[in-house]
């Protein structure tokens, strides 16, 4: 089937095998390895994109079912080669160990962050609840998104003033 | 990993995704949230021929009340009726059973009707919808029918439903009176299947004494079970400790769990009376709570 997504803003489009899953058409078809396939099984949320502003598992989504939707990877967070307040985050707040479930937990956490700027840490906490980490122990990436949301709240602001 | 290959039909109208079904029968399976299907596919459990995928057919979106009742759309999803405004201070048991399903990001995708038609026994939706007397309506090459929930489990994974039959909505009756609910799960780690879970809805008329009283047992049965005989106990009183212990004694009775590697069958049931006993005394709590405050 010919499908065509539109990725972090660029139209994109292929042809895909009904069983083709979301996660696998992004990595393989359009090249973007920096969203990660963990458990495959629906637990680890490793392989989280947003479709539609929403954050879903993209190994238990079709590809197809992806066809005329937005979706936004890890990939699309940096700006002009500056990196999104999360990622500064994580990076400030040591908020990784190996990595591996990092672009599911930013992108968990950017929908989060869109939703609501100035989470509590049981919010933030209960958030990435979908999202397994096996080296940090969670502390470092509640910090990370704590480190984060004062910078998106003044970004916005910046935004909005520059809008009036 | 990846499903056996099928075949992909995404009908943009019900009456066309009713006419996919009729052409291929028992081959087909009906995509809702696919966070069930799709795992069992990938897994290869399952291995329908033909999907049916409904997200694309805007009559089963939303929700809006009607009358006496609420209508959730098929394809409304598990966090919309977790974080409504609207709905969850008059539907508790709603919001407490979507925010206690698997994790953030499945309740993004999985949907309340496509719960119901998996018909799995340790899934939440089926215990909170008896507690809530609610109901389906399917439609079909012969129309439209409504089934109550008590009619909708036949057994394990399996609902009355015709193979030509889709789920279009839930209906749940809108509550009078003041209401209280409480959703409680044993599991062996957050997001894991139930090993029980109970699901509690309670109504109050004016001298507040209970006028409707729900409860939903999971994972201790071949479908979602209702525990009859504590609800009929539970009716016109008032909500003592006693009446609780007594309650919760008669829900255990209710249940029919079997023994396996979650737990032995005593175990169980001993969970269900503990939970309704807990439950029940959380919902005195917030009854009680809810009247101070209209006070």
């Amino acid at each position: 089937m010919r499908i065509a997504v539109t990725i972090n803003g660029k139209p994109m489009s292929a042809d895909v095998e009904p069983r083709t899953l979301l996660a696998y058409l992004i990595r393989d078809e359009f090249n973007l390895t920096g969203t990660h396939v963990g458990c495959d099984t629906t637990s680890c949320g490793a392989c989280t994109v947003l479709m539609d502003g929403t954050p879903v598992k993209s190994c238990t989504v079709l590809a197809v079912q992806a066809d005329g939707t937005e979706v936004m990877t890890v990939e699309g967070l940096e700006h002009n080669g500056q990196l999104h307040p999360l990622q500064q985050g994580f990076w400030e707040s040591h908020g990784l160990q190996c990595g591996f479930c990092t672009p599911g937990m930013l992108m968990t956490t950017y929908a989060l962050l869109q939703r609501n700027p100035d989470p509590s840490e049981t919010t933030i906490r209960r958030a990435i609840s979908g999202n397994l980490c096996r080296c940090t122990g969670y502390q470092n990436i509640v910090t990370a998104v704590q480190y984060a949301a004062p910078l998106v709240r003044e970004a916005r602001t910046l935004t909005t003033e520059v809008g009036e | 990993m990846f499903p056996n290959a099928f075949e992909y039909v995404a009908p943009a109208s019900l009456e066309e995704a009713v006419q996919a079904l009729v052409r291929y029968g028992d081959d087909a399976k009906v995509l809702a949230g696919g966070q069930s299907l799709l795992p069992i596919m990938k897994l290869r459990v399952a291995a329908p021929a033909v999907l049916v995928d409904i997200n694309r057919i805007p009559e089963l979106a939303g929700f809006r009340e009607d009358g006496q009742e609420l209508w959730v759309g098929a394809l409304t999803r598990h966090a919309t009726l977790e974080w409504d405004q609207d709905l969850v201070p008059r539907y508790p048991l709603l919001g407490e059973t979507a925010g206690s399903i698997a994790d953030p990001l499945v309740r993004n995708r999985g949907t309340i009707a496509g719960s119901l038609a998996h018909a799995d026994p340790a899934a939440d939706w089926g215990a909170a919808l008896l507690a809530l007397r609610g109901a389906v309506t399917v439609r079909g090459s012969r129309g439209d029918r409504r089934i109550a929930i008590d009619d909708l489990f036949l057994d394990v994974l399996t609902t009355n439903l015709e193979p030509d039959e889709i789920i279009t909505g839930v209906h749940v009756p809108r509550p009078t009176g003041h209401v209280a609910a409480a959703s409680l799960k044993l599991e062996r780690k957050v997001g894991d299947f139930a090993v029980v879970g109970v699901a509690l809805h309670v109504e109050t008329g004016a001298s507040g004494a209970i006028a409707q009283a729900g409860i939903g047992l999971a994972a201790v049965g071949p479908t979602s079970l209702r525990a009859r005989e504590a609800e009929t106990l539970l009716v016109g009183q008032q909500l003592t400790p006693g009446l609780i212990r007594e309650a919760a004694d008669l829900a255990a009775k209710a249940a029919d769990p079997a023994s396996d590697q979650r737990g032995s069958a005593d175990y169980k049931r001993d969970i269900v009376r503990v939970f309704v006993e807990r439950g029940l005394g959380a919902v005195r709590d917030r009854l009680t709570g809810i009247r101070a405050e209209s006070a």
